[in-house]
Parts: structure tokens; sequence; C-alpha cells
């Protein structure tokens, strides 16, 4: 493990903002922390990098305990949330100013500054000042800045925050190639699932100061272990009275959750479905959504309401409309863990993954396809 | 031009009032008042208003008010930056409070500011033993009360907030995230406060050295208070006063000569005022 925290706590007054946290991070990875505003996460990064201290615990890096090693001898690269550029420097100054600390000879700071203007697409931008300089220019600008003195370990503060919708997905993609083209271990902060489970390879997901779960996208989002992680991941609804939909009965649990994906809704004379419409139920539609390129279907299920995706190039629906709803599985939690609920009804038919596939329409590529 | 027009319709009757009487009213109150004081200076010929500058005690009340200016706004400056800066970048208890107590010279009656010295340092003041303990000990002859320093004192104290109130706008919305990425970076105090700091603040700080320049040459009343000595410890605006009080024509046309350096001396303030307001902005 390159980086490692084990036991660390922390309060701020009465807030208790790191609750026994423990997790270690591979060399050369790429790690999300992922959770609500006020869960802890960016306290856990300013601890890695030395901006804010323990009450108690051990932050390791690369095999030594740097709790009392000052933030610049850490050996960390760390971009801001707003970026923090020097703003009375050009690009090319508030680069070298990393470099300049280290006491390095004029001419190997420039060759070093000219090597990441290149990296970094900035060529030509070196005289100008961050103002100047648009919102991805400035997270580039950052990144340059914080990769400089060649840390072994990249830290970013909501890398994306202070971009706009459309230049933030250009930027995920740019961020993960760059970070893995220097090889550089790097740690993200984020609120954003989507931006986690796109950029990092691994997930950490942090709650009320504590770690909830953590492992790779594909596995906190299939296998989700608490009661938290259900509910936060995925576009999910927490319904308590789960036992009253078709193919799942009372177990021991507080409520379930279910995810638009886990659910299909077809009009009663679709031939495609005709093999499983007794299992069925019937709802009716109570709310349309227009998503961009899907609707999104509220549906009343004997009291219950469900949202499912359906495409656009499916037949028209309206409010007010009956519709047969499948439900395929839901997670059922209790007060501390997850479960998988499957449809028994389906099970009894043997209609397992690879069989319902054929029943979905494969249509919202946003969404993971059971 | 269709611009112009259309602001113009927007002025309307309820503006021109108020245009109207705006410039009534700073003509009297403020540019009238001002031009007497350069006609009446005049009034005798050149001759008599360079005469009337160049006596000596006018040549010493000079530099007494610029000796003063000078200490209180490098003492100023100096204190500024350090409270601007721990006011804003520091959260401590009781930072409120500190906040409130420099503002104290805002609202209390300069004279008050000159008894208050006088009862401090003044013969039967608390900290006058002190003073001739160090006289003693060291074979000085230190005198604050109705001496140039008292005078530097009292200047300071009432131009002590300028600078730190330009400033302390300035840094708040600055935030500290600049600064801790320095610092990560492995950045000391003082070039933190060199390279990223003060290019901020620059503009802010010259502002308040002119504003506090301003208000240090034209102190009255705290002065007043300390300083007694014509010829020696007086300044301009007591000068002024003494000149004025004398009674005679001459005098008093001595006195008007006198104001009118001062009066130069305010306009040239607001201009650079100006100046670097826009630098600012």
């Amino acid at each position: 493990m390159y980086v490692e925290l084990k036991d660390i706590n922390k309060h701020f007054g009465d807030f208790h903002v790191a609750n026994n946290v423990n997790f270690g991070i591979e060399q050369g990875s790429l790690v999300a922390l992922l959770g609500p505003s006020g869960s802890g996460k960016t306290t856990i990064l300013r601890m890695i990098a030395g901006l804010e201290n323990p009450d108690s615990g051990d932050i390791i890096i690369d095999g030594k305990r740097v709790n009392n090693i000052a933030p610049a001898e850490r050996g960390i690269g760390f971009v801001f949330q707003n970026y923090a550029l020097f703003r009375y420097m050009t690009v090319y100054d508030n680069i070298a100013f990393g470099l300049e600390l280290k006491k390095m000879p004029k001419d190997k700071i420039k060759e070093r500054v000219n090597e990441l203007l290149a990296l970094t697409n900035l060529n030509g931008l070196e005289k100008r000042y961050p103002n100047q300089l648009s919102g991805g220019q400035r997270q580039r600008v950052a990144f340059a800045r914080a990769i400089a003195p060649n840390p072994s370990l990249l830290l970013l503060d909501e890398p994306f925050a202070a971009i706009d919708a459309k230049v933030r997905q250009e930027l995920r993609t740019w961020l993960r190639q760059m970070i893995y083209k220097v090889g550089i271990t790097s740690i993200f902060v984020t609120h954003d699932q989507d931006e986690a489970v796109e950029v990092a390879d691994r997930i950490i997901i942090t709650n009320k100061g504590c770690i909830e779960q953590i492992g790779s996208p594909i596995e906190i989002y299939k296998t989700p272990e608490t009661p938290f992680v259900t509910e936060f991941i995925g576009q999910s609804a927490v319904i308590e009275d789960y036992h009253r939909l078709n193919g799942f009965e009372k177990g021991d649990y507080k409520g379930a959750v279910i995810r638009p994906e886990f659910v299909e809704a077809f009009k009663s004379d679709n031939q495609k479905f005709k093999n499983v419409i007794d299992i069925s139920e019937e709802g009716e539609i109570t709310d349309i959504l227009f998503r961009g390129n899907s609707l999104e279907l509220t549906i009343d299920l004997n009291g219950v309401p469900i949202t499912v995706h359906r495409s656009l190039e499916r037949r028209e629906v309206r409010v007010g409309e009956k519709m047969r709803v499948l439900i395929f599985k839901l997670f059922a939690f209790d007060d501390e863990k997850a479960y998988l609920l499957e449809n028994s009804k389906l099970k009894e038919r043997n209609i397992n993954n690879e069989h319902l596939e054929s029943y979905l329409y494969n249509e919202n590529t946003n969404s993971f396809v059971i | 031009m269709a611009k112009g027009v259309r602001d113009k319709k927007k002025i309307g009757k309820a503006g021109v009032i108020l245009i109207v009487i705006s410039v009534l009213f700073v003509l009297l109150m403020l540019v009238l008042p001002l031009v007497s004081v350069i006609v009446n200076s005049l009034k005798e010929g050149f001759g008599f208003y360079f005469n009337s500058l160049s006596t000596k005690y006018v040549l010493s009340a000079l530099g007494v008010t610029l000796l003063a200016t000078v200490c209180a706004v490098l003492l100023n400056t100096f204190f500024g930056l350090v409270a601007g800066w721990l006011l804003t970048k520091f959260s401590f208890r009781g930072k409120q409070f500190l906040a409130t107590l420099i503002d104290i010279p805002f609202s209390i009656s300069p004279v008050i500011a000159g008894l208050a010295y006088i009862m401090t340092f003044g013969r039967l003041g608390w900290a006058a033993p002190i003073i001739d303990s160090i006289n003693n000990t060291f074979g000085t002859d230190i005198q604050i009360v109705f001496a140039i320093p008292g005078v530097i004192l009292a200047t300071t104290f009432v131009t002590f907030p300028f600078v730190s109130r330009e400033i302390i706008p300035v840094l708040n919305t600055q935030g500290r995230d600049e600064e801790e990425a320095a610092a990560l970076m492995g950045a000391g105090g003082f070039r933190i406060f060199r390279k990223i700091t003060f290019p901020h603040i620059k503009w802010a700080t010259i502002y308040g050295v002119i504003l506090c320049t301003a208000r240090a040459l034209g102190e009255f009343g705290a002065v007043a208070a300390l300083s007694k000595t014509r010829g020696k410890t007086f300044t301009l605006p007591l000068e002024i006063d003494a000149l004025y009080l004398a009674g005679s024509s001459d005098s008093i046309t001595a006195a008007f000569a006198v104001s009118s350096l001062l009066v130069m001396i305010a306009i040239a303030v607001l201009v650079l005022r100006n100046f670097f307001e826009r630098r600012e902005l």
C-alpha cells in the first residue's frame, strides 16, 4: 500500500469529522473519495496533505509515517477546489513557483515548465494571468503547477466543481488520461457519483466521518454493502412497503431501494413480454418527465411510487395510462447491511440475468444494463 | 450618441433638482471657502505670501508636521498590514473585539485622545515613573508630553485605522487558498507575504497611506492638547491658529498663506487618491 490511513480520528469542536478511518491505496491507482457534503472527505484529503492534523491515528505515505512531517516535505501535489492559482503571477510563474522553492537552476526550471506547458496543451499561454484563462485552462494550470516538482502523490479537491457542465465532461476524460500518462498515484474528492464512477478506478465512500465502502465502481454499483451506499449510488428511490410488490416477500428489513433500471414497464398488449405478463402488476402513470435522451415515468404501483426510464423510440405513453410493471430485483436493507433481493416469481420460472436481457430494450446506454 | 440621449432623458425633473441642490451645497460649503483661503492669502501680493511662508515659525511647523506625518504613516502602515493580515487570515478568540478596538480613533474626539496621552505620559500620568527611570538609567532626556514624541503619538493615534481599514476588506475577499497553496509547496511566511499577499493589497495599501497622510497633515485637536511651544512643537494647523489668533491684519493674511499650503497639499492628495482608486478597479 502506498498511502495508508490507520485509525484516523478528527474532531472539529463536537463534530466528529473522521471516525476511525482506515484505508490503503495502491501505488499508481486513481482513487475517488466520494460522499455528500459534510461527510468528511475533504478533511481526509487535507489530513493526507498535512493541511489538517488528525487527533489520533497514523498517516503513512510510502512506508513512512508522515504525521509530523511538514506538508511541503510529504512529496504531495495539491489541486485546490477553486485552483487557488496565484492571480498576480503569470501561468509560467505559477508553474515555476514550486520549482523555485526547490532552488532549481533557472534553465532547468524553464525546461520543466515548457515540458509541462506542452503536456497540458497550454503552449502560448505562459504570459497570461489566471483571470485571462477559461475554467478548463485554469484547471490545467493548477494540474501542471501541482505536478511540476514531481510529487509522488497527487491530491485533488473537487477538481471539477468550478467548471460548467459542458466542459466538465471533457475534462474528466482529460484528467484521467493525464494522470495515467504521468503515472502518479492520485486521490480526488467529489460529491458527484458520475464523476467518481467515470474517473476513478477505486471509490471510497464516506458518510458522517466513516468509511462506508471501498471498491471498484462496478462493485460499488452492483453490490452496495450498507444502507447508505444503497441509497447514495444510482438513481435510488427508497420504499418501505417493498413486500407489497409482486414477487417480493416481507423479510426482516427496514426498507428497500429500487433503481429505475431494475424495473420494466410495458403496455399490456406488448407481445415481447407475453411470457411474464401474468407475474407483472398493473400500475398507473402519475408523472412523465422528459430527460433529454429518455422519459422518466413515475408509476403508482399499489400505492408505491416506482420510477422507470423509457426510450423515446417506444410507443407513446400519457399520464393516467395503465401499464404492466415488472420489478427484477431490489436492494433491501436493515440498520447495517444491504441485501440483494430478486423477484421470486421470475426465479421460479428460471429466468436469470441472461434471459432477462432479452426482455429489455437495452435502450438507455447511460445506465447499467443487468 | 443614442446612449447619451437616453441617459439624459432618464434624469428627469427630480434629477435636475437633486443636481442643483448638491452642486449649490458643494459650492457654498466647500469650494467657496477654499477659494477664499487662496484669495485672502494673496491679498498682500506674492512677496508677502512667500515671506509669510518662510518665517522661522512656519518653517519649524512645516518640519514638525512632515516629521509627525512620516512617522505616523510608517507606523500605521506597518501596523495596518500586520493587523489586516492577522484579522483576515487567522481566527482566534476576541478577534471581533480587536477589530472594533482598531476603529476607536474614528469615533473618539481627537482632543480626548490628546488629553488621554497627557494623563498617561504627563507628569502625573501612570507612565511618567517608567519614563523617568529610563531617563535615569540611560542618561537620556526623553519627554513625550509637550514635545515632538507627543506630537507624533497624537498624530499616529488619530490616523491609526486608515491603512488597516483599506486592507481588511480586500484581504477578506481574497480568501486563504493562495497562501495555503504556496505554503503547501514549501514557501515560508515572508515569501508568501511578498509574492502573494502583498501584490493583492498593494493598491489598497497605497490608498490607505494617502488617506493617512492627508489626515495626519491636517490634525489639530489631538496635537493641540500635546503641543504648546510655538516654533518648536507646533504643527502647521497649530501655527495657522496662532497666526490667526494674533489678530493683526498681517498675521491673518499670513495665516491664510500657510493655510493655502495645506489646501494645495490636500488637492494633490485628492488627485493622487483618484488616480489610485482607479488603478484598484
